[in-house]
């Protein structure tokens, strides 16, 4: 009989504990797939007992005592059969491991082997054998703690495609024989990258869509912040990860100012600064602080960060400091150069220096291929050409930005800007 | 979803007793697990009542009354802002923290805060239509 109570105390349980749990047993057992399953198990008996018994003082110690026994159970009853010999040893060797692990967790020492832990199954989650997308599911399943549902209802996908996914990326795991383990010297940077992007990917499937379309997408920033957070708390001394979770504490700062009534999308200079955030802002601009401490202001998360940082400095949209803004984007259009960037550093000229040295600057990316389709080349064209008083030539551009924009909201936006022009 | 979780005073924090050495440093490793999870927005403790001050609305008339106030169990001690997805994960976390007044009863309050969206009407039936169709459109141009 579901106590409904119990049953939503034991799901904000695993939420916290999930995690941790997938992570000691992946060390254990060596398989991240084998790991969940073990931990699936436990929340299984969680659901079945708990209702009845009460729910444990240590609930954590208890899932990990429970995926440990059926993790020896396993291996005893040879399910492992069909693998080679030296592979029996290994097992074995496990299976001693597992027995003689601290039992519920309070070693001091263990402490730092968790952190450890839940570091190499972020890193395996993001591996680079895996697809982007697979990466996605995986590292909010595993270290989100996201159900499957979830994850289908955040992406607007069907639960079984989710699924699969999840399925396919563990047997791509398991057969490329990855190893839990945190890669040493050199090769962690790159690791690290993978995983700041698959955060950021969340952020942005969250961010850039707009409120409306599903309740789920505001969830979506706030995993994404999460998962930053704890991964500035396992790796403390990397610059970049606290240079994206400041990007994203200040991203996240202005949810609440960035639609309107009926949903249309304001822009950054004209939203109410009153709505911004001031706790995120504050923690964005602290995180940032400690990127630069540690040597990365150069870095390109941290640019993006400082430049975020820039407007939420500023108390109205007249106080902002452009020549300083411009300045950021020349540095990451050096580290990271790419025509977004340059457009963005136009943006950035023409407001610190008029709009005709931003126009120049847009120009020269005219012609540039894959900007084609990108609704806001024209739309920034159009919005130095009105300030230049061209009007004209101002209005066919803005059209033309709407017609290549990516939703109803983005498009009337841009057709009432152009409709201003024509006055 | 976002709590407030609020410490609640006694007698020895208004009377401005400063934690035991061992309670700092169980509360300091609890905060930091909150900071580890994620979890963490804020939190700040508040001096005792006794440094504080109320303002009395009536009507047009504002009255000033000085700290300390008597009902001390109701009184805020220290809070924090928790940023978790449901009450359920802020009680679970909340269970977690040692006893924030040792040696006495002590009562933590958990209170969801408001989102804007809690606030704005839902959106209108002719834009989620006009967004239906735009997003129709763009799915056929794939």
């Amino acid at each position: 009989m579901a106590d409904p109570g119990a049953h939503r105390a034991i799901e904000a349980i695993w939420r916290i504990e999930s995690a941790r749990l997938i992570a000691g047993l992946a060390r254990m057992v060596r398989d991240v797939g084998l790991a969940e399953e073990l931990a699936q198990d436990a929340l299984v008996a969680a659901l079945e007992r708990w209702p009845g018994s009460g729910i444990p003082e240590s609930p954590g110690a208890w899932l990990m005592a429970t995926a440990k026994h059926r993790a020896i159970d396993l291996l005893r009853r040879g399910k492992q059969q069909e693998r080679k010999h030296e592979e029996l040893g290994r097992e074995l060797e496990a299976e001693r491991e597992i027995a003689a692990a601290d039992p519920d967790g309070s070693d001091a020492a263990a402490e730092d082997g968790v952190g450890d832990d839940l570091l190499r199954l972020v890193l395996v989650a993001c591996h680079p054998v895996l697809s982007t997308e697979a990466r996605v599911a995986l590292t909010l399943r595993l270290v989100g703690g996201l159900t499957t549902e979830e994850i289908a209802r955040a992406y607007l996908v069907p639960v079984p495609t989710i699924a699969q996914r999840i399925v396919r990326a563990k047997r791509t795991l398991a057969e490329a024989r990855v190893p839990f383990e945190v890669p040493r010297g050199a090769e962690l940077a790159p690791r690290l990258s993978s995983v700041l992007e698959v955060i950021y990917l969340v952020f942005n499937e969250g961010y850039a869509a707009t409120a409306g379309d599903d309740w789920m997408r505001p969830a979506l920033c706030e995993d994404a912040l999460r998962l930053g957070r704890i991964l500035a708390g396992l790796v403390p001394d990397e610059p970049e990860v606290h240079g994206l979770v400041a990007l994203l504490e200040l991203q996240a700062s202005r949810t609440r100012a960035r639609l309107g009534p009926s949903g249309e999308p304001i822009l950054l200079l004209d939203q109410n600064r009153a709505r911004w955030d001031g706790v995120l802002i504050r923690r964005g601009l602290a995180a940032l602080e400690r990127a630069e401490q540690l040597g990365g202001a150069e870095g390109p998360y941290a640019l993006q960060a400082a430049i975020a940082a820039c407007h939420a400095r500023a108390r109205t949209a007249g106080e902002t400091d452009w020549p300083r803004i411009a300045a950021l984007y020349g540095v990451l259009a050096r580290r990271v150069p790419s025509p977004v960037v340059e457009l963005n550093r136009a943006v950035a000229v023409g407001m610190a220096h008029g709009p005709a040295a931003g126009l120049a600057l847009v120009d020269a990316l005219t012609s540039e291929p894959s900007l084609r389709s990108y609704h806001l080349l024209p739309s920034v064209r159009g919005d130095l050409l009105s300030k230049l008083g061209r009007l004209d030539e101002a209005r066919v551009e803005l059209e033309r930005a709407a017609s290549l924009a990516r939703n109803a909201r983005e498009r009337d936006l841009l057709l009432r800007r152009a409709a201003e022009c024509a006055r | 979803m976002r709590f407030m979780v609020i410490v609640k005073a006694t007698p020895s924090s208004e009377a401005g007793t400063l934690p035991e050495p061992k309670l700092l440093e169980e509360m300091g490793k609890y905060n930091e697990e909150l900071v580890k999870a994620g979890v963490l927005l804020a939190g700040e403790g508040l001096h005792p009542s006794s440094k504080g001050a109320r303002v009395r609305f009536s009507g047009t008339k504002r009255t000033v009354i000085d700290g300390p106030f008597a009902e001390t169990k109701e009184l805020v001690a220290g809070f924090w802002l928790f940023q978790v997805k449901s009450l359920e994960e802020a009680i679970e976390w909340v269970k977690r923290c040692p006893n924030p007044m040792p040696g006495t009863e002590a009562e933590i309050e958990i209170r969801r805060v408001f989102e804007p969206s809690d606030f704005e009407p839902a959106i209108s039936p002719e834009v989620r239509e006009a967004e239906e169709r735009m997003r129709v459109q763009l799915a056929a141009k794939k």
